[in-house]
């Protein structure tokens, strides 16, 4: 049940909680109890919305960080990771297997904003060994969403 | 000028519902929820499979039979699936998709006279393509209370010794019902007892929303022996367009198929055949989620027509429902027509399935919820109307 919910509202937080009820078979109170215990839980940590800034015209700059560092003494990646973390312009963070430690994903509104953030910012903390800057160039999927197209029943109107 | 057609064809009436289907065509932002094709893509890694077989240039035809990999493979998916036992080599025929096994079934078994009895609502194809082979359609009309399952009496009503074919039409398109273990048992007696074949179109196989499962006759011992099972990919893996099916039965039956469709075909596409190894060996889990989905749409309908006080049983198979608008004192066609009109929605009146659809209308939910959602709303409107006034 929880799985199920947890499954539909992923891929649209906006879907009427009647509808999800009768797709389910439950009743539409059983559902809001649920996403409320998720929410207090923070099973469920939020509800944002998927928007492709390039056609709003929106001047927007990503990049994908890759960081390595020491990690602290007693506390691992976990403290390094929260150093990061905090900075607002700091979209995602992930502990990664393989030849570097993090991956950071920033969120800025110039290539400038961006490196100014990497080498005011990031570099300088006392752990960080070394970082790769990786500017997204185009964003063809987004939480396995396709951005570039909406998609279009192209199927006869009625078939037999 | 001579009559250059064929008496046969020229009297096998076209749809009984042309004129709703004109009406249709005229009203391209009308919503629809008329048709018989999944929604869903075929999986990726199917098409992948397909460009990369052209990339290859495997591009010649197959043997007659398909692709040995192929047959191999679904010999393998219908024991894991159903518990069937079919030899590859000799007890398989890969077609341009469940059409052409039915069509090719019927031409090589029936003799001019033989009757083939057709549960009925049901797919459009048995009744034309057994006239088209000499054969007699006896139409055995299923009957709602019965959930639209064939019942032992209604078979065993309609049998005459001229009886040859029984056609099994579930999971039934346009109905939704299906056939479990228990309703199965007594159909293989009378099969068995008055000497039967039976023709099962199992297409809608995959998508079965009961506990056991689907079941197939062809699995009930002794049966193997008096059954052509007819599948394909075209409902299962959302593959309507490759054109790719297949039948299974026995091998001196299969033999004689396979001159029909030797003449007539030469062999299945090839593009398709490489990309249904993948489909048929690596795409459980899709067909699964896919599954899934469908059964969520098939609730969310139940449940609206629930509320709004519609008669509809509950449907165990394929993406149809059937729900009943006897209520109303129409006729299935005068209601789709309104509706259509009214409220911009498609619909397929269940007479398009035989004389036994109707009162009720099929609805398909081979569609988003979405879609679902914003045709239910506008069917609410329609029927709150209709029963004021
Ligand atoms: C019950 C049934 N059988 C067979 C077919 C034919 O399918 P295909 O030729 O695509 O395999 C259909 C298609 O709608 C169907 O509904």
């Amino acid at each position: 049940m929880r799985e199920k919910i947890l499954t539909y509202i992923e891929h649209n937080s906006k879907i009427d909680l009647s509808d999800l009820a009768m797709m389910l078979g439950c009743d539409q109170a059983t559902v809001m109890n649920e996403l409320e215990a998720m929410e207090n839980e923070h099973i469920i940590c939020g509800y944002p919305t998927l928007i492709n800034w390039e056609k709003a015209s929106v001047e927007k700059v990503s990049a994908l960080i890759e960081v390595r560092v020491t990690p602290q003494r007693g506390m691992g990646f976990d403290k390094v990771a929260e150093r990061i973390y905090n900075y607002p312009e700091v979209d995602a963070v992930y502990l990664i297997s393989g030849s570097y430690d993090f991956m950071v994903s920033i969120e800025g509104h110039t290539l400038r904003e961006v490196a100014d953030f990497v080498s005011a910012k990031l570099s300088p903390l006392d752990s960080v060994l070394s970082t790769q800057t990786n500017f997204v160039l185009k964003k063809y999927k987004d939480h396995g969403i396709i951005m570039a197209e909406k998609h279009v029943d192209e199927r006869e109107k009625v078939s037999l | 000028m001579r009559n250059p057609l064929n008496q046969t064809i020229t009297e096998i009436k076209p749809s009984g519902i042309r004129k709703f289907f004109d009406i249709v065509a005229e009203m391209p932002e009308a919503i629809s929820l008329g048709v018989g094709e999944p929604d869903f893509d075929t999986p990726w890694k199917v098409r992948d499979e397909a460009i990369y077989s052209l990339e290859r240039g495997r591009t010649f035809y197959t043997s007659n039979s398909g692709l040995k990999e192929l047959r191999v493979e679904i010999a393998d998916f219908l024991k894991r699936h159903y518990g069937l036992e079919y030899n590859p080599l000799t007890e398989m025929l890969m077609t341009v998709g469940g059409s052409e096994g039915i069509d090719i079934a019927l031409r090589a078994m029936l003799d001019p006279g033989d009757e083939v009895l057709i549960p009925q609502p049901c797919y459009v194809s048995y009744e034309p393509c057994t006239i088209l082979a000499g054969g007699v359609p006896v139409p055995i009309a299923l009957k709602e209370e019965n959930e639209f399952r064939l019942k032992p009496d209604e078979l065993e009503a309609a049998i005459t010794d001229k009886t040859k074919i029984l056609i099994m039409p579930f999971p039934n398109n346009p109905t939704g019902a299906v056939m479990e273990k228990a309703d199965l048992e007594p159909i293989v007696e009378l099969v068995k007892k008055y000497d039967l074949f039976v023709l099962t179109d199992e297409i809608y196989g995959e998508l079965t929303y009961t506990g056991e499962g689907h079941v197939s006759i062809a699995s009930f011992p002794g049966m193997k022996e008096r059954t052509i099972y007819i599948n394909g990919f075209s409902k299962s893996h959302a593959m309507t367009g490759w054109r790719l099916g297949y039948v299974c039965a026995p091998e001196l039956i299969i033999k004689q198929m396979t001159k029909i469709h030797q003449f007539a075909i030469m062999c299945a596409p090839t593009t398709s055949q490489y990309a249904a190894v993948t489909a048929i060996r690596d795409c459980d889990d899709d067909v699964a989620q896919m599954r899934e989905e469908y059964n969520d749409r098939r609730r969310y309908l139940l449940n609206r027509f629930k509320k709004m006080g519609i008669k509809c049983f509950e449907p165990y198979g394929a993406f149809y429902i059937f729900p009943s608008i006897a209520e109303f004192g129409m006729s299935s066609e005068e209601f789709c027509t309104r509706l259509l009109r009214e409220k911009e929605v498609a619909v397929v009146p269940g007479t398009a399935f035989g004389d036994s659809g109707e009162g009720n209308v099929r609805i398909s939910y081979a569609y988003s919820l979405e879609s679902l959602k914003r045709a239910m709303d506008r069917i609410e409107e329609f029927i709150e109307e209709l029963r004021k006034s």
